[in-house]
């Protein structure tokens, strides 16, 4: 199975300039390592990006830097570091390496991290607390903790309108209003409202690119690889959100994949089977696990990684600039919660996907490093085994740690899976 | 009259079936795979044919399966054991709804439809604990041949339990037992038991349905036999070629090609 070739200048930009926009990145990082300027330290699900940019501090996503290390194969290197430093093989893999990146002095396969003047991390994440932690006693840095009320029980999420919905909101921009006064201590400038106010400009417009951009992959044949491309997007995503590259690359990328969709050109020659990815991508084979899809024409067209690993930003929520903080605070908690609810409850999201996206299967992804996001999966799986006749796969590795990466037993559950989907189709279509 | 070819190269032993049209088994064939697993398939196949009185170019069309399967060369295909086994257990026993096939190392539990496709599938995970790989080891340390364990483990009267799920920690916790004075027979009870009880949790994600068909190597020992049987309060199907059973459901695959003049459905040509 073939890679659509790309065919012209809009078509293949967004890679194109979703790795120049990397590349960027880390050069800015490197120099601001080398001038020992401040940076914060921020995590994928509620990364507060539009107040940090607010007072221009350079954000660090330890989370991205980790997994850079597994798809450029050399994270074994720095785990056996955070290993032997004394860490367990059973914590997270982007912890370790994160550690062994802060052991020794920023090194980092894309050049030097600087060291965190602050951390800002949202409760979206057990081991955020833990992770930020260890920073505060390595660097001695303020660790902001934003508390943000997930939903309670199933069926519970409170609601705009709400009075419970108010509470929640009122505390979550309490606790922003702290955040600015803790940038302002370390960054020594004064909180100015029309900066952020820009900032959270810049993200809407990411934000309502973004919804487009998913909606896209509905159409037939898909436009973007939800695990490949889309892995890409997430790095801009998280990097640049709150900037006008991000807005700008966004805007972009949502007018690639219309003309793609127009035009009818999708990921593969020949898409055969159109699946969604639950879990967090197997880096250490990134572009092989991918192969052993994409062999038999099967695509990833979604994947709930692109809600929660972008801090709940598919859902496009935009900003009222006329009351910025409360907007703010509105925002992350619809987003931070959606990206909560989207990795321990995917159920309901999962079952709407199957008809929205035309899907043919889904695959689960649990892995070694993450308990969190993978305990309940077989649960999920059950659920919608329950609710819906679609096969499922359910294979289990990691995103950091190679060592529990078995390939061979992988390749073996792929086939099993996808034979069964050629028999399925062979039923339905007898003719093919 | 025309035959099909199965042949499942296992990470332990090679089987091959050759199947004439009408479904039955004209001849098969059981070795060590060894080293050179190319060699293996070849000398699988060869026997099958000796054994059937089939010569190779009346053989239509060729399946291989098994971990090995992309190196049978010979092969007209390929298709994964876990379709084989489904597709075979069911061939034998109509009412199969779940398979469980216990190997050299691995373990899958398979859950089918009437016509053979498969619902869901599990196996053990990157380890060979609860495969037929924990009673090699038990066999080692005991010095007691693999045919034997089973019979030896039926005369159990108070098994002990072995806690470890890791098949080369297993070894020394026998050893531990034996070195405590406990008959030999309670020692291997407990290690079917402990194997029993892994796989039976693979059943239980795919969900246990009745029948349940029994297939691959170990389904020959009557020790792991009756410890399924009794975790899971419920008969096995369990056949006489139990072992052959991923051989004979790539030649079933194979007859379809000659039946239908289709390759199975989203099997791999050798290339």
């Amino acid at each position: 199975m073939q890679e659509q070739p790309q065919q012209d200048g809009i078509v293949g930009r967004a890679n194109r300039e979703g790795a120049e926009l990397f590349r960027q990145w880390f050069a800015d990082l490197n120099r601001t390592a080398a001038d020992g300027g401040a940076a914060a330290y921020v995590f994928v699900m509620g990364s507060l990006c539009e107040v940090l940019r607010a007072f221009d501090l350079p954000v660090v996503f330890p989370e991205i830097n980790s997994l850079q290390m597994a798809v450029r194969r050399v994270a074994h290197e720095y785990l056996n570091v955070a290993e032997d430093y004394g860490y367990s093989p059973d914590i997270c893999g982007y912890v370790k390496a994160d550690i062994a990146v802060q052991l020794r002095g920023g090194e980092h396969p894309m050049g030097r991290i600087p060291k965190p003047s602050l951390a800002v991390l949202t409760n979206a994440c057990n081991t955020y607390i833990k992770w930020a932690e260890i920073w505060e006693r390595f660097h001695h840095i303020p660790v902001f903790t934003l508390d943000v009320p997930g939903t309670r029980a199933a069926g519970t999420q409170t609601r705009r309108g709400d009075g419970d919905f108010e509470n929640d909101r009122a505390y979550v921009q309490a606790q922003i209003t702290e955040l600015i006064e803790l940038c302002e201590r370390v960054t020594r400038r004064k909180f100015d409202i029309d900066r952020l106010r820009e900032t959270m400009a810049c993200a809407n417009e990411m934000s309502r690119a973004w919804k487009r951009i998913l909606d896209f992959n509905k159409s037939r044949p898909s436009v973007f690889n939800a695990l490949t491309d889309g892995t890409i997007y997430l790095g801009v995503s998280n990097g640049f959100r709150g900037t006008r590259e991000g807005a700008r690359y966004f805007t972009n990328l949502a007018e690639e994949m219309a003309v793609k969709a127009v035009q009818g050109i999708g990921t593969l020659t020949d898409e055969k089977y159109r699946l969604t990815f639950i879990g967090v991508p197997c880096y250490p084979i990134f572009r092989r696990f991918n192969e052993l899809f994409m062999h038999w024409g099967g695509t990833f067209v979604h994947s709930t990684y692109l809600w929660f690993a972008s801090g709940g930003a598919n859902l496009g929520f935009e900003y009222d600039l006329a009351r910025p903080l409360e907007s703010l605070a509105e925002g992350t908690l619809i987003g931070v919660r959606g990206a909560m609810d989207n990795m321990f409850y995917p159920d309901r999201p999962v079952l709407d996907m199957i008809d929205a996206f035309h899907l043919d299967g889904v695959v689960y992804h649990p892995v070694k490093s993450c308990r969190t996001t993978s305990a309940g999966m077989a649960d999920s799986r059950r659920t919608l085994m329950a609710a819906r006749d679609i096969p499922s796969l359910f294979i289990e590795s990691d995103m950091m740690d190679r060592r529990v990466v078995a390939e061979a037993q992988m390749k073996n559950r792929i086939d099993a899976f996808f034979e069964g989907l050629a028999s399925r189709k062979r039923q339905t279509s007898p003719a093919q | 009259m025309a035959y099909t070819a199965g042949v499942d190269v296992g990470s332990t032993q090679t089987k091959a079936i050759v199947l004439d049209e009408a479904k039955n088994i004209a001849g098969r064939a059981l070795i060590d795979t060894g080293a050179n697993v190319v060699l293996a398939a070849e000398h699988a196949f060869e026997e099958a044919l000796k054994s059937a009185r089939v010569e190779e170019e009346e053989v239509e069309y060729v399946v291989g399966t098994g971990y090995g399967r992309y190196r049978v060369t010979f092969g007209n295909t390929q298709v994964t054991e876990i379709s084989c086994h489904a597709r075979g257990a069911v061939h034998m026993f109509p009412g199969t709804r779940t398979v469980i096939d216990m190997g050299g190392q691995d373990t899958k539990a398979i859950r089918v439809r009437a016509s053979g496709e498969i619902v869901d599938f599990c196996m053990n995970d990157k380890c060979a604990a609860g495969t037929g790989r924990f009673l090699g080891a038990a066999s080692a340390a005991l010095d007691i041949p693999l045919e034997q364990l089973g019979p030896v483990a039926l005369r159990a009267e108070r098994p002990v339990r072995i806690s470890t799920t890791c098949t080369v920690f297993a070894e020394s916790e026998v050893l531990s037992w034996v070195g405590k004075g406990k008959k030999i027979e309670d020692i291997l009870q407990g290690v079917h038991q402990s194997i029993a009880a892994r796989s039976i949790g693979l059943l239980r994600r795919v969900g246990v349905e009745e029948e349940i068909t029994f297939t691959g190597g170990v389904a020959r020992n009557t020790g792991m036999i009756e410890a399924l049987q009794n975790g899971l309060r419920t008969k096995l199907n369990v056949s006489g070629d139990s072992h052959f059973v991923g051989a004979l459901g790539a030649a079933l695959f194979g007859l379809d090609y000659i039946v239908s003049g289709r390759a199975p459905a989203g099997a791999r040509r050798t290339s």
